[in-house]
Protein backbone atom coordinates (compact mmCIF):
# COMPACT_ATOMS: atom_id res chain seq x y z
CA UNK A 1 0.00 0.00 0.00
CA UNK A 2 1.26 3.33 -0.82
CA UNK A 3 1.44 6.23 1.40
CA UNK A 4 0.90 9.66 0.69
CA UNK A 5 2.29 11.97 3.06
CA UNK A 6 1.08 15.08 1.34
CA UNK A 7 -2.43 14.55 2.96
CA UNK A 8 -1.41 16.46 5.70
CA UNK A 9 -0.15 19.61 3.29
CA UNK A 10 -4.10 19.95 2.14
CA UNK A 11 -5.96 22.94 2.73
CA UNK A 12 -9.10 21.59 5.11
CA UNK A 13 -11.90 22.73 2.65
CA UNK A 14 -10.60 23.18 -0.77
CA UNK A 15 -8.21 20.15 -0.92
CA UNK A 16 -5.37 21.54 -2.31
CA UNK A 17 -1.96 20.87 -1.52
CA UNK A 18 -0.40 23.95 -0.13
CA UNK A 19 3.01 25.76 0.00
CA UNK A 20 4.83 25.03 2.73
CA UNK A 21 2.39 22.89 4.49
CA UNK A 22 1.11 25.41 6.66
CA UNK A 23 -1.93 27.73 6.33
CA UNK A 24 -2.27 31.40 6.60
CA UNK A 25 -5.50 33.04 8.73
CA UNK A 26 -8.24 31.44 8.18
CA UNK A 27 -7.02 28.76 5.47
CA UNK A 28 -5.94 26.05 7.29
CA UNK A 29 -4.52 22.92 6.16
CA UNK A 30 -4.41 19.07 8.07
CA UNK A 31 -1.19 19.67 9.87
CA UNK A 32 -2.40 22.73 11.21
CA UNK A 33 -5.30 21.07 12.39
CA UNK A 34 -3.06 17.96 13.76
CA UNK A 35 -1.02 20.50 16.00
CA UNK A 36 -4.23 21.99 17.54
CA UNK A 37 -5.47 18.68 18.40
CA UNK A 38 -2.53 17.54 20.10
CA UNK A 39 -2.59 21.63 21.59
CA UNK A 40 -6.27 19.74 22.85
CA UNK A 41 -5.04 16.39 24.14
CA UNK A 42 -2.09 18.02 26.16
CA UNK A 43 -4.31 20.71 27.58
CA UNK A 44 -6.82 18.38 28.52
CA UNK A 45 -3.99 15.66 29.99
CA UNK A 46 -1.67 18.49 31.62
CA UNK A 47 -5.30 19.92 33.30
CA UNK A 48 -6.18 16.29 34.53
CA UNK A 49 -3.06 15.57 35.77
CA UNK A 50 -3.21 18.95 38.39
CA UNK A 51 -6.91 17.88 39.03
CA UNK A 52 -5.65 14.33 39.85
CA UNK A 53 -2.53 14.95 41.83
CA UNK A 54 -4.49 17.75 43.92
CA UNK A 55 -7.55 15.13 44.82
CA UNK A 56 -5.76 12.49 45.05
CA UNK A 57 -3.02 14.13 47.46
CA UNK A 58 -5.82 14.94 50.14
CA UNK A 59 -7.67 11.71 49.59
CA UNK A 60 -4.37 9.84 50.09
CA UNK A 61 -3.43 11.71 52.91
CA UNK A 62 -7.11 11.47 54.78
CA UNK A 63 -6.55 7.99 54.22
CA UNK A 64 -3.71 7.63 56.44
CA UNK A 65 -5.09 10.14 59.55
CA UNK A 66 -4.93 8.40 62.48
CA UNK A 67 -7.90 8.65 64.72
CA UNK A 68 -10.32 9.62 62.04
CA UNK A 69 -11.69 6.37 61.05
CA UNK A 70 -14.88 8.44 59.36
CA UNK A 71 -12.83 10.41 57.12
CA UNK A 72 -10.72 7.29 56.16
CA UNK A 73 -13.72 5.37 55.34
CA UNK A 74 -15.03 8.68 53.63
CA UNK A 75 -11.44 8.59 50.97
CA UNK A 76 -11.63 4.50 50.56
CA UNK A 77 -15.08 5.39 49.35
CA UNK A 78 -14.09 7.74 47.06
CA UNK A 79 -10.87 5.53 45.83
CA UNK A 80 -13.60 2.15 45.01
CA UNK A 81 -16.38 4.91 43.60
CA UNK A 82 -13.63 6.24 40.64
CA UNK A 83 -12.05 3.12 40.03
CA UNK A 84 -14.99 0.66 39.67
CA UNK A 85 -16.87 2.72 36.70
CA UNK A 86 -15.18 2.73 33.23
CA UNK A 87 -13.70 5.92 32.20
CA UNK A 88 -15.89 6.35 29.08
CA UNK A 89 -19.02 5.95 31.36
CA UNK A 90 -17.61 8.65 33.71
CA UNK A 91 -17.06 10.96 31.10
CA UNK A 92 -20.64 10.39 29.94
CA UNK A 93 -21.94 10.56 33.71
CA UNK A 94 -20.19 14.11 33.85
CA UNK A 95 -21.02 15.07 30.28
CA UNK A 96 -24.82 14.29 30.40
CA UNK A 97 -25.63 13.13 33.86
CA UNK A 98 -23.74 15.77 36.35
CA UNK A 99 -25.37 18.83 34.54
CA UNK A 100 -28.59 18.00 34.49
CA UNK A 101 -28.66 17.23 38.39
CA UNK A 102 -26.77 20.28 38.97
CA UNK A 103 -28.31 23.23 37.32
CA UNK A 104 -24.99 25.32 37.47
CA UNK A 105 -23.05 22.92 35.73
CA UNK A 106 -24.99 23.35 32.63
CA UNK A 107 -23.26 26.43 31.29
CA UNK A 108 -19.83 24.21 31.83
CA UNK A 109 -17.61 23.89 28.57
CA UNK A 110 -17.34 19.99 27.64
CA UNK A 111 -13.34 21.01 28.40
CA UNK A 112 -13.94 21.59 31.93
CA UNK A 113 -16.11 18.24 32.29
CA UNK A 114 -14.19 16.72 30.43
CA UNK A 115 -11.11 17.35 32.63
CA UNK A 116 -13.02 16.59 36.26
CA UNK A 117 -14.00 13.23 34.47
CA UNK A 118 -10.30 12.13 33.96
CA UNK A 119 -8.44 14.04 36.60
CA UNK A 120 -11.49 12.89 39.48
CA UNK A 121 -10.47 9.09 37.40
CA UNK A 122 -7.16 9.45 37.96
CA UNK A 123 -7.13 10.80 41.45
CA UNK A 124 -8.60 8.04 42.95
CA UNK A 125 -5.46 5.71 41.42
CA UNK A 126 -3.13 8.54 42.76
CA UNK A 127 -4.85 8.37 46.24
CA UNK A 128 -3.68 5.12 46.01
CA UNK A 129 -0.62 5.89 45.68
CA UNK A 130 -0.12 8.51 47.83
CA UNK A 131 -1.34 6.23 50.76
CA UNK A 132 1.00 3.35 49.87
CA UNK A 133 3.84 6.12 49.88
CA UNK A 134 3.18 7.33 53.42
CA UNK A 135 2.75 3.69 55.03
CA UNK A 136 5.67 2.75 53.11
CA UNK A 137 7.90 4.40 55.53
CA UNK A 138 8.91 3.57 58.86
CA UNK A 139 6.17 4.63 61.66
CA UNK A 140 9.21 5.64 63.41
CA UNK A 141 9.23 8.58 61.53
CA UNK A 142 5.47 9.77 62.13
CA UNK A 143 6.20 8.98 66.06
CA UNK A 144 9.47 10.95 65.81
CA UNK A 145 7.42 13.81 64.18
CA UNK A 146 4.92 13.68 67.05
CA UNK A 147 7.53 13.09 69.50
CA UNK A 148 8.58 16.73 68.67
CA UNK A 149 5.80 17.94 68.96
CA UNK A 150 4.79 19.08 65.88
CA UNK A 151 1.15 19.06 65.12
CA UNK A 152 -0.74 16.64 62.55
CA UNK A 153 -0.75 18.94 59.31
CA UNK A 154 3.08 19.70 60.02
CA UNK A 155 4.59 16.23 60.44
CA UNK A 156 2.97 15.64 57.32
CA UNK A 157 4.18 18.41 55.37
CA UNK A 158 7.61 18.24 56.76
CA UNK A 159 8.18 14.38 57.69
CA UNK A 160 6.70 11.98 56.00
CA UNK A 161 5.16 13.93 52.99
CA UNK A 162 8.28 14.69 51.61
CA UNK A 163 10.12 11.02 51.51
CA UNK A 164 6.59 9.31 50.43
CA UNK A 165 6.43 11.76 47.21
CA UNK A 166 10.21 11.33 46.41
CA UNK A 167 8.99 7.40 46.87
CA UNK A 168 6.27 7.14 44.62
CA UNK A 169 7.48 9.07 41.45
CA UNK A 170 7.64 6.01 39.41
CA UNK A 171 4.12 5.05 39.90
CA UNK A 172 3.02 8.73 39.83
CA UNK A 173 5.54 8.39 36.52
CA UNK A 174 3.20 5.84 34.64
CA UNK A 175 -0.08 7.13 36.17
CA UNK A 176 1.06 10.48 33.81
CA UNK A 177 1.36 8.28 31.08
CA UNK A 178 -1.87 6.82 31.64
CA UNK A 179 -3.45 10.50 31.66
CA UNK A 180 -2.37 11.23 28.18
CA UNK A 181 -3.50 7.67 26.81
CA UNK A 182 -6.76 7.59 28.87
CA UNK A 183 -7.44 11.22 27.28
CA UNK A 184 -8.30 9.96 24.07
CA UNK A 185 -11.53 8.67 25.41
CA UNK A 186 -12.70 12.50 25.11
CA UNK A 187 -13.50 11.52 21.32
CA UNK A 188 -16.32 10.56 22.79
CA UNK A 189 -18.34 13.81 23.97
CA UNK A 190 -16.57 15.26 20.75
CA UNK A 191 -13.31 17.15 22.64
CA UNK A 192 -11.25 18.34 18.88
CA UNK A 193 -8.30 15.91 20.86
CA UNK A 194 -5.93 13.65 18.89
CA UNK A 195 -8.09 10.66 18.75
CA UNK A 196 -10.98 12.95 17.30
CA UNK A 197 -8.91 14.00 15.01
CA UNK A 198 -7.96 10.12 13.81
CA UNK A 199 -11.38 9.74 13.28
CA UNK A 200 -12.95 12.78 11.34
CA UNK A 201 -9.82 13.45 9.45
CA UNK A 202 -9.10 9.60 8.76
CA UNK A 203 -12.44 9.79 6.63
CA UNK A 204 -12.78 13.08 5.31
CA UNK A 205 -9.45 12.52 4.00
CA UNK A 206 -10.09 8.58 3.35
CA UNK A 207 -6.11 8.87 3.93
CA UNK A 208 -6.82 6.96 7.86
CA UNK A 209 -3.46 5.22 7.98
CA UNK A 210 -1.47 7.77 7.46
CA UNK A 211 -3.26 10.26 9.87
CA UNK A 212 -3.58 7.42 12.23
CA UNK A 213 0.52 6.81 12.15
CA UNK A 214 0.84 10.36 12.84
CA UNK A 215 -1.42 10.43 15.77
CA UNK A 216 -0.30 7.06 17.30
CA UNK A 217 3.61 8.96 16.86
CA UNK A 218 2.62 12.15 18.43
CA UNK A 219 0.88 9.79 21.22
CA UNK A 220 3.98 8.00 21.89
CA UNK A 221 6.34 11.66 21.74
CA UNK A 222 3.55 13.04 24.58
CA UNK A 223 4.25 10.17 26.85
CA UNK A 224 8.02 10.19 26.12
CA UNK A 225 8.34 13.53 27.15
CA UNK A 226 6.28 13.68 30.33
CA UNK A 227 8.67 10.24 31.29
CA UNK A 228 11.81 12.59 30.92
CA UNK A 229 10.30 15.11 32.75
CA UNK A 230 9.77 13.28 36.03
CA UNK A 231 13.03 11.58 35.47
CA UNK A 232 14.56 14.51 35.49
CA UNK A 233 12.26 15.33 38.84
CA UNK A 234 13.37 12.01 40.17
CA UNK A 235 17.21 13.17 39.61
CA UNK A 236 16.64 16.51 41.23
CA UNK A 237 14.67 15.48 44.26
CA UNK A 238 16.82 12.59 45.05
CA UNK A 239 18.03 12.68 48.79
CA UNK A 240 21.55 11.09 48.98
CA UNK A 241 21.95 8.16 50.66
CA UNK A 242 17.93 6.83 50.36
CA UNK A 243 17.00 4.24 47.99
CA UNK A 244 13.45 4.81 47.10
CA UNK A 245 11.49 1.84 47.40
CA UNK A 246 8.83 2.07 44.23
CA UNK A 247 5.28 0.83 44.50
CA UNK A 248 3.72 -1.05 41.98
CA UNK A 249 1.40 0.27 39.62
CA UNK A 250 -0.74 -1.56 37.35
CA UNK A 251 -3.54 -0.65 34.65
CA UNK A 252 -3.54 1.26 31.51
CA UNK B 1 -33.51 19.07 40.69
CA UNK B 2 -34.29 17.29 37.80
CA UNK B 3 -37.08 14.18 37.73
CA UNK B 4 -35.42 11.03 37.31
CA UNK B 5 -38.21 8.38 35.73
CA UNK B 6 -37.30 4.82 36.21
CA UNK B 7 -39.94 3.47 35.09
CA UNK B 8 -38.61 2.69 31.65
CA UNK B 9 -36.13 0.14 32.91
CA UNK B 10 -38.70 -2.81 33.07
CA UNK B 11 -37.29 -6.49 32.48
CA UNK B 12 -38.77 -6.13 28.72
CA UNK B 13 -35.84 -3.31 28.27
CA UNK B 14 -33.19 -5.66 29.72
CA UNK B 15 -34.02 -8.23 27.45
CA UNK B 16 -34.55 -6.43 24.13
CA UNK B 17 -31.37 -3.62 24.82
CA UNK B 18 -29.49 -5.17 27.96
CA UNK B 19 -28.68 -8.83 27.54
CA UNK B 20 -27.26 -9.15 24.20
CA UNK B 21 -24.33 -6.47 25.34
CA UNK B 22 -23.80 -7.54 28.85
CA UNK B 23 -23.19 -11.19 27.11
CA UNK B 24 -20.98 -9.40 24.63
CA UNK B 25 -18.76 -7.68 27.36
CA UNK B 26 -18.66 -10.73 29.19
CA UNK B 27 -17.52 -12.73 26.06
CA UNK B 28 -14.81 -10.59 24.90
CA UNK B 29 -13.82 -9.76 28.71
CA UNK B 30 -13.23 -14.10 28.90
CA UNK B 31 -12.00 -14.76 25.42
CA UNK B 32 -9.31 -11.62 25.93
CA UNK B 33 -8.35 -13.03 29.40
CA UNK B 34 -7.74 -16.35 28.10
CA UNK B 35 -5.97 -15.18 24.55
CA UNK B 36 -4.34 -12.34 26.46
CA UNK B 37 -2.59 -15.04 29.25
CA UNK B 38 -1.52 -17.75 26.37
CA UNK B 39 0.06 -15.03 23.70
CA UNK B 40 1.44 -12.90 27.07
CA UNK B 41 3.26 -16.15 28.29
CA UNK B 42 4.70 -16.49 24.84
CA UNK B 43 6.03 -13.58 24.84
CA UNK B 44 6.98 -13.12 28.40
CA UNK B 45 8.53 -16.61 27.50
CA UNK B 46 10.36 -14.94 25.10
CA UNK B 47 12.12 -12.41 27.16
CA UNK B 48 13.24 -14.30 29.31
CA UNK B 49 14.86 -16.56 27.07
CA UNK B 50 18.00 -14.87 26.86
CA UNK B 51 18.15 -14.80 22.78
CA UNK B 52 17.70 -11.72 21.86
CA UNK B 53 16.35 -12.49 17.97
CA UNK B 54 13.33 -13.72 20.80
CA UNK B 55 13.68 -10.77 23.12
CA UNK B 56 13.90 -8.00 21.00
CA UNK B 57 10.63 -8.45 18.91
CA UNK B 58 8.76 -9.27 21.84
CA UNK B 59 10.09 -5.97 23.70
CA UNK B 60 9.56 -3.74 20.93
CA UNK B 61 5.48 -5.39 21.03
CA UNK B 62 4.87 -5.30 24.45
CA UNK B 63 6.02 -1.44 24.77
CA UNK B 64 4.58 -0.50 21.39
CA UNK B 65 1.50 -2.05 22.69
CA UNK B 66 1.71 -0.23 25.92
CA UNK B 67 2.70 3.74 24.87
CA UNK B 68 -0.76 4.10 22.43
CA UNK B 69 -3.94 4.51 23.75
CA UNK B 70 -6.08 1.53 23.65
CA UNK B 71 -8.74 3.41 21.83
CA UNK B 72 -6.41 3.50 19.22
CA UNK B 73 -5.32 0.62 19.12
CA UNK B 74 -9.10 -0.78 18.47
CA UNK B 75 -9.13 1.94 15.62
CA UNK B 76 -6.15 0.54 14.27
CA UNK B 77 -7.50 -3.18 14.24
CA UNK B 78 -10.21 -2.20 12.75
CA UNK B 79 -8.45 -0.11 9.85
CA UNK B 80 -6.21 -2.89 9.14
CA UNK B 81 -7.70 -6.35 10.34
CA UNK B 82 -10.12 -6.45 7.10
CA UNK B 83 -6.96 -5.14 5.26
CA UNK B 84 -4.73 -7.83 5.95
CA UNK B 85 -7.64 -10.42 5.80
CA UNK B 86 -8.93 -9.21 2.58
CA UNK B 87 -12.54 -9.00 3.76
CA UNK B 88 -14.69 -6.63 5.55
CA UNK B 89 -15.11 -8.03 9.71
CA UNK B 90 -17.53 -6.84 11.64
CA UNK B 91 -17.16 -4.31 14.75
CA UNK B 92 -17.45 -7.21 17.25
CA UNK B 93 -15.04 -9.57 15.62
CA UNK B 94 -12.66 -6.72 15.32
CA UNK B 95 -13.07 -6.15 19.50
CA UNK B 96 -11.73 -9.27 20.14
CA UNK B 97 -9.15 -9.69 17.90
CA UNK B 98 -7.83 -6.26 19.72
CA UNK B 99 -8.68 -6.98 22.42
CA UNK B 100 -6.29 -9.82 22.91
CA UNK B 101 -3.42 -8.86 21.34
CA UNK B 102 -3.42 -5.74 23.63
CA UNK B 103 -4.10 -7.68 26.23
CA UNK B 104 -0.90 -9.64 25.62
CA UNK B 105 0.92 -7.71 26.01
CA UNK B 106 0.01 -6.27 29.75
CA UNK B 107 -0.52 -9.68 31.22
CA UNK B 108 2.65 -11.07 29.29
CA UNK B 109 4.40 -7.97 31.57
CA UNK B 110 2.32 -9.71 34.78
CA UNK B 111 4.24 -13.10 33.71
CA UNK B 112 7.31 -11.52 33.71
CA UNK B 113 7.17 -10.06 36.61
CA UNK B 114 5.67 -12.96 38.43
CA UNK B 115 7.82 -15.55 37.15
CA UNK B 116 11.09 -13.03 38.67
CA UNK B 117 9.98 -12.81 41.45
CA UNK B 118 10.83 -16.29 42.14
CA UNK B 119 14.43 -16.21 43.90
CA UNK B 120 17.12 -16.80 41.70
CA UNK B 121 18.05 -19.92 44.44
CA UNK B 122 14.56 -22.22 43.57
CA UNK B 123 15.86 -21.66 40.29
CA UNK B 124 19.51 -22.83 41.59
CA UNK B 125 17.84 -25.90 43.93
CA UNK B 126 15.49 -27.46 40.70
CA UNK B 127 18.97 -27.54 39.02
CA UNK B 128 20.69 -29.01 41.14
CA UNK B 129 18.19 -31.81 42.02
CA UNK B 130 18.90 -32.39 38.31
CA UNK B 131 15.22 -31.21 36.77
CA UNK B 132 15.09 -30.57 33.38
CA UNK B 133 14.19 -26.87 32.13
CA UNK B 134 10.47 -28.03 32.04
CA UNK B 135 10.80 -29.68 34.94
CA UNK B 136 11.79 -26.67 36.79
CA UNK B 137 9.27 -24.33 35.11
CA UNK B 138 6.74 -26.64 35.79
CA UNK B 139 7.17 -28.41 39.47
CA UNK B 140 9.15 -25.24 40.85
CA UNK B 141 8.80 -21.67 39.26
CA UNK B 142 5.58 -21.65 37.81
CA UNK B 143 3.62 -22.83 40.72
CA UNK B 144 5.13 -20.12 42.87
CA UNK B 145 4.70 -17.28 40.38
CA UNK B 146 1.51 -18.15 39.82
CA UNK B 147 0.69 -17.57 43.26
CA UNK B 148 2.62 -14.90 43.53
CA UNK B 149 0.58 -13.02 40.38
CA UNK B 150 -2.73 -14.42 40.61
CA UNK B 151 -4.38 -11.01 41.97
CA UNK B 152 -2.91 -9.05 39.60
CA UNK B 153 -4.04 -10.91 36.96
CA UNK B 154 -7.52 -11.01 38.53
CA UNK B 155 -6.85 -7.12 38.86
CA UNK B 156 -6.25 -6.75 35.11
CA UNK B 157 -9.02 -8.63 34.12
CA UNK B 158 -11.60 -6.33 36.04
CA UNK B 159 -9.23 -3.76 34.58
CA UNK B 160 -9.98 -5.40 31.51
CA UNK B 161 -13.77 -5.83 31.72
CA UNK B 162 -14.19 -1.93 32.12
CA UNK B 163 -12.34 -1.46 29.37
CA UNK B 164 -14.49 -3.51 26.95
CA UNK B 165 -16.68 -0.24 27.32
CA UNK B 166 -14.17 1.43 24.73
CA UNK B 167 -15.31 -0.70 22.02
CA UNK B 168 -17.83 2.44 21.41
CA UNK B 169 -15.06 3.80 19.24
CA UNK B 170 -16.26 0.70 16.52
CA UNK B 171 -19.92 1.05 17.10
CA UNK B 172 -19.79 -2.70 18.97
CA UNK B 173 -22.60 -3.36 20.82
CA UNK B 174 -21.22 -4.02 24.78
CA UNK B 175 -23.02 -3.76 27.51
CA UNK B 176 -22.56 0.52 27.41
CA UNK B 177 -24.27 0.36 24.24
CA UNK B 178 -27.09 -1.02 25.42
CA UNK B 179 -28.16 1.34 28.12
CA UNK B 180 -27.16 4.12 25.70
CA UNK B 181 -29.01 2.61 22.76
CA UNK B 182 -32.43 1.91 25.71
CA UNK B 183 -32.18 5.14 26.58
CA UNK B 184 -31.73 6.64 23.03
CA UNK B 185 -35.00 4.75 22.08
CA UNK B 186 -37.08 5.69 25.16
CA UNK B 187 -35.54 9.11 25.27
CA UNK B 188 -34.48 8.39 29.08
CA UNK B 189 -30.18 8.96 28.46
CA UNK B 190 -29.75 10.34 31.79
CA UNK B 191 -31.09 7.25 33.60
CA UNK B 192 -29.71 4.84 31.20
CA UNK B 193 -25.90 6.33 31.73
CA UNK B 194 -26.92 6.24 35.56
CA UNK B 195 -27.47 2.88 35.41
CA UNK B 196 -24.72 1.67 33.11
CA UNK B 197 -22.62 3.18 36.23
CA UNK B 198 -24.25 1.44 38.38
CA UNK B 199 -23.96 -1.81 36.76
CA UNK B 200 -20.60 -1.44 35.63
CA UNK B 201 -19.92 -0.32 39.77
CA UNK B 202 -21.48 -3.04 41.49
CA UNK B 203 -19.64 -6.23 38.96
CA UNK B 204 -16.18 -4.42 39.45
CA UNK B 205 -16.46 -4.08 43.20
CA UNK B 206 -17.71 -7.22 43.66
CA UNK B 207 -14.74 -8.55 41.70
CA UNK B 208 -12.46 -6.31 43.22
CA UNK B 209 -13.86 -7.38 46.81
CA UNK B 210 -13.48 -11.17 45.82
CA UNK B 211 -9.73 -10.47 44.64
CA UNK B 212 -8.80 -8.89 47.63
CA UNK B 213 -9.78 -11.58 50.08
CA UNK B 214 -7.92 -14.48 47.44
CA UNK B 215 -5.09 -11.91 47.81
CA UNK B 216 -4.84 -12.43 51.51
CA UNK B 217 -5.72 -16.12 51.59
CA UNK B 218 -3.08 -17.04 48.96
CA UNK B 219 -0.17 -15.22 50.17
CA UNK B 220 3.20 -17.06 50.28
CA UNK B 221 4.51 -16.58 54.15
CA UNK B 222 8.12 -16.30 53.89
Amino acid sequence: MAMDWSVFCKDTLTGEVMPGCFGSGQDITYLNWLFSAWGWTVAVSLTALVVALVAGSVVGVIRTLPDRPGLVRLGNAWVELFRNIPLLVQIFLWYFVVPALIPPMKDFPPFILVVLALGLFTSARIAEQVRAGIQALPKGQRYAGMALGLTTPQYYRYVLLPMAYRIIIPPLTSESMNIFKNSAVAFAVSIPELTQYALQVGEETARPIEVYIAVTILYAVSALIINRIFAWIEKRARVPGFVAAGTGAGGH
Amino acid sequence: MLNLDFSIFTWSLVQNFIVKGFIFSLTLTAIATLGGVFFGTLLALMRLSGQKWLDLPAAFYVNAMRSVPLVMVILWFFLLVPLIIGQPIGAEYSAVITFIAFEAAYFSEIMRAGIQSIPRGQVFAGQALGMTYGQNMKLVILPQAFRNMLPVLLTQTIILFQDTSLVYAIGAYDLLKGFETAGKNFGRPIEMYLLAAVVYFIISFSLSSVVKRIHRKIAIIR
